[in-house]
């Protein structure tokens, strides 16, 4: 079972990880899975389990270039997130980082700390009472990125960026 | 019809693309700064295996994020950058007290019009200030593209803003952002590359202003039209096309804009300062890629000359660059600022992001000349940060609360320091 964590419209990464919090601010043998949504949200770090999944509204992770937001996500196990739109590089680096975003606005469907069963194969989720929820399918280069764990090992495996001529 | 990101990508493309395509991309400059330096450094090496950089000539690496270093952590961070820079034989390090990257890179004529620049910062869409198509990318993308020299995305979308007239005295290039982030909101421009026109009276100075809060709207890219340009190359295929697709165009008649404030907690939550009310303010912090210029510190000391800070009130100066520092310093606009009860900050980033030189505490009120405004981004989630021009944070600094300029000016209208032509006049 995966927990539905419930955000808002507009959630930027000074919300997701602050700046100073960045891995350039940490004391050596510190962790940045202790530091999503710190402030914004202190009990998300402690109780987040892998698997679990993100549903907010439009503009996630506006602001920052900073990958380390996307990348506390995934280290924490964030299973993926959905959103009705995704700010632009922060979508960018989650793909980069192999975390699936899918562009679906379930806030009137879903509340927070609902449990629900997540099908990432086929983007679909199963409710509580059986409801089925099908997510839009990616584009099928997402689904390759995804499926290595990321660019840096789609580009290794296949020597060039997704959608590139062969 | 092509548009300015259109032209500028078929360039690094090779071929004719068009809004919605993906591409592969040549890119012409990549820059890092410390913050995102050494985790870049890392996924090249260590995750892509590759052993030098794609071409040493076209990477800029700059020191500005935490500059100087305020913990042992950061200094030996910044210390193995500059071992990096020397091993990889990069002709352009840019180190602390140099600025801020978008700044500097346009000031060395390494980003010039045409050009595709790609930078770990999100306010890489500041080299539109001289019509190159900048754009922010996170750590996986930056090193993949030191790595091959390349990049791919999807040719945006343009969202065309057209400004008509001139600003009253009083207002500047910040209010025209703030009240276009207010029509457009913070996602109205989502993927888009923003387009601004109608501007060509501004110096590349105030048109960094647009271009770098171009991204609070979403934007990929935020390039203002060339024309005007005197101390850049443009590049004669790149022009304006009449026929060019746009997604959106937004007018705005500048002779009707007042001074515009983005209040507490987004970017795009922006009123006329007029019917924001009495705001009390703790700190007056002038700075930022956006609004850290000579231009704005000469336009802060237009308003601060002969005066003193209200009681209580702190304001903190650190100029995007060391030129900046040195213009304003060469004739007298630092030593105005100075008197006025200012103080400095090195050249740099400063407190933007929360980490050194004058974060806030709860529930202090900053009003702040950069661009985002986000709880918790300049320190403490309890403090309340005011965007506003350089000209409404000197008026603010005077009184101890939001003010318009012409409150606290006793010969209004100001004199024009921005505009190229005014700033000869006057000199």
């Amino acid at each position: 079972m995966a927990r539905i964590w419930m955000f808002g419209a507009d959630v930027n990464t000074d919300q997701i990880v602050p700046g100073r919090y960045a891995p350039y601010m940490l004391s050596a043998g510190d962790d940045l899975r202790r530091y999503p949504f710190v402030e914004a949200r202190p009990d998300f770090a402690p109780s987040v389990q892998p698997g679990d999944l993100i549903v907010a509204g439009p503009n996630f992770g506006c602001g920052s270039s900073r990958e380390y937001a996307p990348l506390a996500l995934k280290l924490v196990g964030v299973g993926a997130i959905i959103a009705p739109l995704f700010a632009r590089i922060f979508y960018r680096n989650a793909l980069n980082l192999g975390i699936p975003c899918f562009t679906a606005d379930l806030r009137a469907q879903l509340r927070d700390g609902d449990q629900v069963d997540f099908d990432l194969a086929t983007g679909t989720l199963t409710l509580a009472d059986g409801t089925l929820l099908n997510l839009p399918a990616p584009p099928a280069f997402m689904r390759a990125v995804w499926a290595e764990g990321g660019i840096v090992p789609y580009y290794r495996r296949y020597g060039r960026f997704p959608g590139a001529a062969q | 019809m092509p548009t300015f990101a259109e032209q500028i990508l078929s360039r690094a493309a090779g071929r004719p693309v068009v809004a919605g395509e993906n591409v592969v991309v040549d890119v012409d400059l990549v820059m890092l700064h410390d913050s995102l330096a050494p985790s870049i450094i890392d996924v090249l090496h260590n995750q892509l295996g590759a052993e030098r950089v794609w071409n040493p000539a076209q990477v800029a690496v700059v020191i500005d994020h935490v500059a100087p270093a305020a913990t042992v952590r950061q200094a030996e961070q910044q210390q193995q950058v500059r071992r990096w820079v020397r091993a990889q034989s990069i002709p352009n390090l840019f180190d602390v007290g140099r600025g801020i990257s978008h700044q500097v890179l346009i000031e060395e004529g390494l980003a010039r019009p045409g050009m595709l620049v790609v930078g770990s910062d999100s306010h890489s869409t500041g080299y539109g200030a001289v019509a190159a198509f900048g754009t922010g990318m996170g750590t996986t993308d930056i090193a993949l593209a030191l790595a091959t020299g390349q990049t791919w995305l999807r040719v945006p979308e343009t969202v065309r803003i057209h400004a008509h007239g001139r600003f009253q005295p009083g207002v500047s290039a910040k209010d025209l952002g703030l009240w276009v982030a207010r029509q457009l909101r913070a996602d109205g421009a989502t993927y888009a590359s923003v387009e601004w026109h109608g501007l060509d009276f501004l110096a590349w100075g105030d048109r960094m202003t647009l271009a770098t809060l171009s991204i609070e709207v979403g934007g990929k890219a935020g390039i203002v039209a060339p024309a005007g340009l005197t101390s850049a190359d443009v590049p004669s295929w790149l022009r304006v096309d009449p026929q060019a697709s746009y997604a959106r165009t937004l007018e705005c008649d500048l002779a009707t804009l007042a001074p515009q404030i983005s209040v507490p907690h987004t970017v795009d939550n922006v009123v006329d300062l007029t019917d924001v009310g009495r705001v009390a303010v703790d700190v007056v912090y002038l700075g930022t890629c956006t609004n850290g210029r000579y231009a704005d510190m000469a336009a802060a000391a237009q308003i601060l000359r002969g005066r003193r800070l209200a009681p209580g009130v702190r304001m903190i100066v650190v100029p995007a660059s060391s030129m900046a520092l040195e213009q304003a310093a060469a004739d007298g606009t630092l030593a105005t600022l100075l008197a006025a009860g200012a103080t400095l900050g090195t050249p740099g980033c400063g407190a933007c992001i929360g980490r050194h030189m004058g974060v806030l505490a709860p529930d202090e009120v900053c009003v702040f000349t950069g661009n985002r405004n986000f709880r918790g981004r300049m320190g403490s989630p309890g403090a309340h940060i005011y965007l506003a021009s350089p000209e409404v944070a000197a008026a603010s600094a005077l009184t101890g609360y939001l003010t318009h300029p012409r409150e606290v000016v006793a010969d209004w209208p100001l004199a024009d320091v921005r505009t190229p032509a005014a700033a000869a006049a006057l000199a």
